[in-house]
């Protein structure tokens, strides 16, 4: 899979283009800010774009605003926006603009190797994959009491849900059995009244809306 | 008692001390001048006006034209006059920074509001009136002081002139009491120069600087200026080391934190144990440190709370509690940025304290705009006790400093912060800023 890397440090951008091909993606573009990450999508047409938040010249959100023209201008172009600081607030401006092939992670996973590549490629094949702390931060904004009926275990499996993880994910993150986690997850549905749906990101789409509400 | 041959030396020597110091006796010249430019001055302008007035009461004669120019007169005369009272105030304060090395501040302007009512304003001022007064001191105890000094040190002169020009009989005896007189004036001139300017010094003190409250209004409003430079500076020094430690020490954490992950993810089965463990070690603690460095940063000053305000940035130390917190902002347009970074320290500094010192299982953080005010609430189901006094509070379950230092921090943009925290809980922080913008 060709990827596009903006990174404004030149450290990371190193080490990312390292650990993306040792990962099996062909990096074809490696920028240090928004206006030539643009430019590279244009050129390359890559399968994914992993995009810093803060670059320069304002190093505020211009990979935010990046991102937002990707996803509008460039629909086959999955997008996974990594930043030292994950903000609510940008992942709310990502999802509205699409609910497919994006992702927003803390530059911390990219230690976790394995999860890492794995988020990338879910990513790639047009899934969700939200930072933990994003949807952390979706949950302390909950204005409705439903969820304060969830038990600990079905707030865990919510929370997953939304980061975009589909049922054998969610099984292997909690080690217990795929009949358990679908127990869970219809459980949850039924408290939160969404309509069950079995499309992974269709599901995070329902979670997230029922967080934003 | 009459002085001894060596008390006379004394005396004497005391005198040329006195004489010597000339300042007094130019000041009390000097204010011989400026008391008659200031009679010219105003007195042309009282003159003028009086008369200008009465020609337009008594019917102007004449050509039409005068009566224009009698209206203008009468019209422009207070505006002319408020010039010479600052004028002839600037002036006087020159004269005595000039001679007698005395200071005195500029009072007060009448600025602020419409610009074309600033005469009323000024007529209204008390400064412009206490200046009026000592103008009005000035042409006449100041001339009446300079023509007493000036007499004084000329009496030799007016003595020798009275002596020239008297007639013969009796000459001794004149010539005697003559000389008598003008050594005694004399010998006075430098003490008379001393109070007559110590007269003035004193008077232009109470009438032409600022008065007390206006002292203290200028005093409170530099204050309140350096205060909210303090604070402004604060927050450029949290700005600037969270940018610091964004480009510097995290970026080569998470680089540091990706080779040991990819080290760790290339390790075949036959690296042996220890080895493997050394190093899953430092991939976790590196992940660790980046995940603490990141929460302290995230304390300071997070780039989110300028970019898109207070609403934006609070989801993120809510999240990052050990503790469930709710989070309800309410805040409508945003406020100064001074504020909202307040706003945001006292919520990220009073959660650690819930967390560190309120055995709470919940919390509930509420942000609400009434009018210009922000509120910040921050509420617990901890055990209560909290107060702003003494590390008993630390103790049992408040945090002392910490509420003192959020207090401060509130007090140093005029907010408030009060805690209402009975024992056995629950806790609630209020804190209400005025929102500046």
């Amino acid at each position: 899979m060709r990827v596009v890397i903006a990174e404004d440090s030149v450290l990371l951008q190193a080490g990312l283009t390292k650990l993306l091909g040792d990962g099996g993606f062909e990096v074809v573009a490696a920028v240090g800010d928004a206006e030539s990450l643009l430019r590279a999508v244009d050129e390359h047409r890559p399968d994914v774009a992993v995009v810093d938040v803060r670059m320069p010249p304002t190093h505020t959100d211009e990979g935010i605003r990046a991102a937002l023209v990707i996803a509008s201008q460039h629909p086959e172009v999955a997008v996974l926006v990594l930043s030292q600081y994950v903000e609510e607030r940008y992942a709310t401006d990502l999802l509205s603009e699409r609910t497919s092939a994006v992702g927003y992670l803390l530059k911390d996973r990219v230690a976790h190797v394995a999860d890492f590549l794995d988020a990338l490629r879910r990513v790639a094949a047009g899934g969700t994959a939200l930072d933990p702390e994003v949807v952390a931060q979706l949950l302390v904004r909950r204005r409705t009491d439903p969820l304060d009926r969830l038990t600990p275990r079905e707030l865990q499996v919510l929370q997953l849900m939304a980061e975009g993880r589909s049922n054998n994910g969610i099984t292997e993150a909690l080690r217990v059995s795929p009949s358990a986690v679908e127990k869970y997850v219809s459980s949850i549905f039924s408290k939160l009244d969404l309509a069950p749906t079995d499309i992974d990101h269709r599901r995070v789409l329902a979670v997230l809306k029922f967080l934003g509400t | 008692m009459a002085p001894g041959p060596g008390g006379v030396y004394r005396e004497a020597m005391s005198w040329m001390e006195t004489a010597r110091d000339w300042r007094p006796t130019v000041h009390a010249l000097a204010g011989l001048a400026a008391g008659a430019l200031t009679t010219a001055v105003l007195g042309g302008l009282l003159l003028g006006w009086l008369a200008a007035g009465w020609s337009l009461i008594d019917g102007p004669t004449g050509a039409w034209e005068l009566a224009w120019f009698y209206v203008v007169v009468v019209l422009a005369g207070p505006v002319l006059a408020l010039w010479a009272v600052k004028g002839l105030g600037s002036l006087q304060r020159a004269r005595l920074r000039a001679v007698l090395g005395v200071e005195i501040a500029s009072p007060p302007g009448a600025g602020g509001g419409q610009p074309l009512l600033w005469p009323l304003r000024a007529w209204r001022a008390p400064a412009t009136w206490r200046q009026l007064g000592y103008h009005l001191l000035a042409m006449t105890g100041g001339t009446a002081g300079g023509l007493l000094v000036a007499g004084f040190w000329s009496a030799p002169l007016l003595a020798v002139a009275y002596l020239a020009s008297s007639q013969s009989a009796g000459l001794g005896l004149a010539v005697l009491g003559a000389t008598l007189l003008a050594a005694a004036m004399v010998w006075a001139a430098p003490r008379a120069a001393r109070s007559v300017a110590g007269t003035d010094e004193a008077a232009a003190q109470a009438l032409l600087g600022p008065s007390r409250s206006e002292q203290l209004a200028l005093r409170v409003e530099s204050l309140a200026r350096s205060r909210a430079e303090v604070v402004a500076a604060t927050d450029a020094e949290r700005r600037r080391i969270e940018r610091d430690l964004h480009d510097g020490a995290q970026r080569r954490l998470v680089s540091l934190a990706m080779q040991l992950g990819m080290a760790r993810a290339s390790l075949g089965d036959d690296v042996p144990a220890s080895l493997r463990q050394v190093i899953e070690q430092a991939h976790d603690e590196a992940t660790e440190a980046l995940a603490e460095l990141r929460q302290l940063v995230r304390g300071l000053h997070p780039a989110v709370l300028d970019d898109r305000g207070l609403d934006a940035a609070l989801s993120g130390i809510a999240a990052n509690a050990p503790l469930p917190v709710r989070l309800r902002v309410d805040a409508g347009a945003r406020c100064a940025p001074a504020i909202e970074a307040v706003a945001y320290f006292v919520v990220s500094e009073a959660l650690t304290n819930v967390a560190k010192h309120a055995g709470a299982s919940r919390a509930e953080v509420t942000v609400e705009r009434a009018g210009d005010r922000l509120r910040v609430v921050v509420a617990d189901d901890g055990r209560g006790g909290a107060t702003l006094e003494g590390a008993a509070a630390a103790a049992n379950g408040g945090g002392g400093t910490g509420l003192r230092g959020l207090a401060q921090r509130a007090a140093a943009v005029d907010g408030t912060l009060t805690v209402d925290s009975p024992p056995g809980g629950p806790t609630r922080i209020t804190v209400e800023l005025p929102c500046g913008s």
